[in-house]
């Protein structure tokens, strides 16, 4: 029946200015786009940045705070952006493209690489770029602001969301900060005091295998030759994987990663947020998804140990194959850029939020192997208080069928559950409790 | 193999009888039922209407699990029971028979007579149909009027507050829903509804409905002699038990079915459970005619061993049950009276900013815990029930109140405030 019925809202004015000032905004990123040489970039930039971020924060603002009560989610299949609707594909299309581009086709954002100088898009970002490292902006350093100002605001749209839950409102100032500091000022500001040293990832959350070339020979040696500072960060690298994430998940779940710091998952919690009810919710996507993550992280794992055998063995190939263009280059393309971006990124309105985080995350499977069979972390059932409503299920963003183990009074726990809280949040009846307990009867049914 | 049980209803009750029937043995299984082809949340109906959810997003089971399961789904209706033949009349298909029947059929919504009840744009809120109902009404709707205080009155007030129609709610009692609420909560109710701009008229009922000359509601009439322009009545006092067509049957019938503890009824090999039912005799401190998602699911295990040998008597327990007004989330526990009974004395916090109440009702001379109200925190079902069933000291439970927690965590904690007030509350009547 939901097709056909349009749930009428009323924008006030302070809504409309948002709007207005969003489309300011996008206006002046898509004249750069299209060629047009800004003289003032810096006047330009901050203005843009500023009016889309200032907008998309007016118009909740309003929808959030002023209208009495918690919003809740009501509409959210009645609408075309979050049901799959006219605006729903043109913004997956768009997304879609943009990452084809980003990582294809980088001369039409204006970026070729160190032969001439930037133009169009990117260069819009040149004033930040030369702020933080006294060098023209790449793709990725434009890509890297954008990212962060979406989560940014879209974040603030969450905190007044979900103003009335603690766990939300902790939840996502900690994903907010871990972007803007961990992943974006720390990252950049390090490599501006450093300008002599050669690339390697200064984002100290980005463990192997979620950053898939940590172990690359060139990687290795950048650290290698990146003095004291390139060492802690490999140092740091090898144990966050071995020791911190396995040790932090034993004690919290994998969310402490996947909904508290993860840049991906702070995209996916925060503008994603119109989308997560979206994810497949059938037994059979569940397989799938068995089998991706974890192919994912079986192949992640070949092919680090070729590429660390090539690196310490000095060979260039493994059984005639070359290195490069048989393990590292088709990781990187199918997983690493195809999955995690086009369709990570670009699918939300299709798939919903999570479909990297569900079906490709090799860190996730790792976290998610611990998280299934040893870790404190559970979500509780309260009794036989539920009535099989299915909020829980539909707004679980990895797709989880939560009501199927709430009706029965069992405990969940899976996997896939990045611990974001929503299930919890959306239960009209109080049933579900995010947790950390002891591991006896962890998985205990109080109903059938 | 052998018996043949077929289920008349595909609600809660009917569908746990069958998956349990299922699981304790290979018995052939037909569910007929003729709302809906497949079982869905009834308690989720308001999410889709208010776009939270897609009607698949209300089926806790995906479509294979019957096929898979071997559970024969009929949409039909049952005209008749024919307990000699043991079969049933069905309005399009020919007759079935059965072993063992369960009837599951649910309740209906309360209609008095009221004149004009039947005219274009009145219903009631209660099936899939209703809601279709009601969705086709919207667009011709400015003022809805919904009649009765109670818990499917506020579900349908909220519902159409989401698509920015005014509402009138009459409420006959001097609070909402004060026949089960005590007066400090019905009030806080009251208020919650009120901020919401709903125009709450207490103490006023409906006397009639008038419609206009295409036989479409135009108004309606209070006991107050007030005339409302309207163009939609939502009836919403109250279910009664499905069970007309079971009334010229032999099977013996109340305000509902009559079942024994077994969930029996008279004629053997014949079962009731869920809303339709009504206890011979009630279990204790329970009520014979309880209508609630849960009691439907534990008569569906209950009656599944029934049917499968391994009798046991329905045990549904302390009574618990939960509900949501707007925003504000309610859970109860045990025994708590409008008022309290001569033997019970009752210790009541109320957050002084926040919609956060909490009543504990206990005994009077042995200070034990006997019932537990509470608004706006999450409370452990097991350890309040634990309380409550071994008959656990007031002062202790205050104690240990922060076991009984289970609000999201990081979220604000309340029980230093209680015990606060209970310490000088206690001091006073010691
Ligand atoms: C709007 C609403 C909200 C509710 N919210 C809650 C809540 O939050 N918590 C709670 O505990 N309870 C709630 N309830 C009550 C709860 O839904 C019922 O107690 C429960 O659904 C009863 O289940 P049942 O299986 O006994 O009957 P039903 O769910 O009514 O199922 C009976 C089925 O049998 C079919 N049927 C009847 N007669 C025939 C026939 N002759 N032939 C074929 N088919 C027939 C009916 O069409 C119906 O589909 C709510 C009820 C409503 C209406
Ligand atoms: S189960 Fe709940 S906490 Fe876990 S991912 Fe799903 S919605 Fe989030
Ligand atoms: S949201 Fe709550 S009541 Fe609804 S199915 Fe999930 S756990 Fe049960």
């Amino acid at each position: 029946m939901n097709k056909n019925i349009t749930m009428p809202r009323k924008h006030s004015a302070l809504q409309l200015v948002g709007l207005l000032f969003s489309t300011i905004g996008l206006l002046v990123f898509l004249a750069a786009l299209f060629g047009y040489n800004f003289t003032d970039k810096f006047l330009w930039l901050t203005f843009s940045l500023l009016a889309v971020f200032l907008g998309i924060v007016l118009v909740s603002i309003h929808t959030n705070l002023i209208l009495p009560g918690v919003i809740s989610q009501h509409g959210m299949y009645y609408r075309s952006l979050s049901n799959r609707g006219v605006l729903g594909w043109i913004v997956g299309i768009v997304l879609s493209v943009f990452y084809i581009v980003l990582y294809w086709f980088p001369e039409s954002l204006g970026f070729y690489g160190n032969t001439q100088p930037n133009s169009g898009f990117v260069a819009l970002f040149d004033p930040l770029s030369y702020f933080f490292k006294n060098e023209p902006a790449s793709q990725w350093f434009m890509y890297g602001s954008l990212y962060t100002l979406l989560i940014l605001a879209f974040g603030i749209r969450y905190l007044f969301r979900y103003k009335h839950n603690r766990y939300q409102i902790f939840r996502t100032l900690a994903v907010m900060a871990a972007q803007l500091f961990l992943a974006f000022l720390i990252p950049e500001i390090l490599e501006g005091l450093n300008s002599k040293d050669a690339y390697y990832a200064r984002d100290i959350k980005f463990f192997w295998p979620l950053n898939h070339y940590f172990f690359e020979p060139w990687h290795l040696n950048n650290m290698v030759s990146g003095g004291s500072m390139g060492m802690v960060f490999l140092i740091w690298g090898i144990f966050g994987f071995l020791v911190i994430v396995p040790l932090l998940t034993y004690f919290w779940g994998k969310r402490w990663y996947c909904s508290w710091v993860c840049g991906c998952g702070a995209l996916a919690e925060t503008a994603g947020d119109y989308f997560r009810h979206l994810s497949d919710k059938r037994v059979f996507a569940w397989q799938i998804e068995r089998i991706l993550i974890h192919g994912v992280l079986l192949v992640i794992t070949v092919v680090t140990g070729v590429v660390l055998y090539g690196y310490f063995s000095n060979a260039q190939t493994f059984l005639g194959l070359s290195i490069y263009t048989y393990f590292s280059k088709p990781y990187g393309f199918l997983i690493g850029s195809v999955f995690a971006g086009v369709v990570g990124v670009g699918f939300y309105p299709f798939m919903g939020s999570r479909v990297w985080c569900r079906f490709g995350c090799p860190l996730a499977a790792y976290m998610g192997i611990i998280q299934r069979f040893f870790s404190r972390y559970r979500i509780t059932t309260n009794g036989g208080q539920c009535m099989s409503c299915g909020n829980c299920s539909t707004y679980c963003e990895m797709g989880i069928d939560v009501r199927a183990y709430a009706q029965k009074g069992q405990n969940i726990v899976r996997a896939s559950c990045v611990g974001c809280g929503i299930c919890s949040e959306v239960c009209p009846r109080g049933v579900l409790k995010l947790e950390n307990g002891s591991l006896y009867e962890r998985i205990k049914s109080t109903i059938d | 193999m052998g018996k043949h049980i077929v289920i008349i209803g595909n609600g809660i009750s009917g569908i746990t009888a069958a998956r349990h029937i299922r699981k304790l043995s290979d018995y052939a299984i037909t569910v007929i039922s003729s709302e809906t082809h497949h079982f869905y949340s009834r308690p989720a109906l308001m999410y889709l209407f208010m776009g939270d959810m897609t009607f698949e997003n209300l089926k806790p089971y995906e479509d294979g699990f019957w096929k898979k399961n071997k559970i024969t789904l009929v949409r039909d209706h049952v005209q008749a029971i024919d307990t000699l033949q043991k079969q049933l009349i069905l309005s399009e298909t020919s007759p079935i028979h059965y072993d063992e029947l369960i009837i599951a059929t649910g309740s209906l919504s309360n209609k008095f007579g009221w004149p004009g009840q039947d005219l274009e744009g009145v219903c009631g809120f209660y099936s899939m149909q209703d809601l279709e109902y009601i969705e086709k009404h919207v667009p011709r709707m400015n003022r809805a009027v919904i009649v009765g205080g109670g818990l499917i009155g506020i579900e349908l007030a909220e519902m159409l507050l989401t698509r920015h129609k005014n509402i009138t709610f009459l409420v006959r009692e001097n609070a909402y829903w004060s026949n089960v609420l005590p007066l400090e909560e019905s009030e806080m109710i009251n208020d919650l509804v009120r901020s919401h701009h709903i125009d709450l008229k207490l103490k006023v009922e409906l006397k009639s409905i008038q419609g206009d000359e295409h036989g479409h509601v135009q108004s309606v009439e209070t006991s107050t002699g007030e005339i409302l322009p309207c163009e939609f009545v939502g009836l919403t006092a109250g279910v009664r038990p499905n069970i007309e067509f079971v009334k010229n049957t032999p099977i013996e019938t109340d305000r509902g079915i009559l079942v024994d503890e077994f969930l029996e009824t008279n004629i053997p090999g014949i079962y009731a459970i869920g809303d339709c039912v009504q206890h011979r005799k009630a279990p204790p401190l329970r009520r014979p005619v309880e209508q609630v998602w849960y009691t439907g699911r534990m008569m569906g295990e209950t009656v599944a061993h029934s049917i499968c040998g391994s009798k046991k008597a329905y045990n549904p327990g302390i009574w618990f049950n939960s509900a949501k007004f707007f925003d504000l989330e309610y859970q109860t526990y045990g025994r708590v009276l409008p008022e309290p009974a001569p033997e019970e004395a009752v210790f009541f916090w109320k957050h002084p900013e926040m919609l956060m109440s909490l009543r504990l009702v206990f005994n009077k001379s042995t200070y034990n815990l006997l019932g537990v109200n509470v608004f706006g925190i999450r409370l452990r079902q097991e350890v309040c029930q634990k309380w409550i069933q071994t008959k656990t000291h007031i002062a202790e439970v205050i104690d240990h109140f922060h076991e009984a927690n289970f609000d999201p965590e990081f979220f604000n904690r309340h029980e230093t405030r209680i015990k606060l007030a209970f310490k000088e509350f206690y001091s006073n009547i010691r």
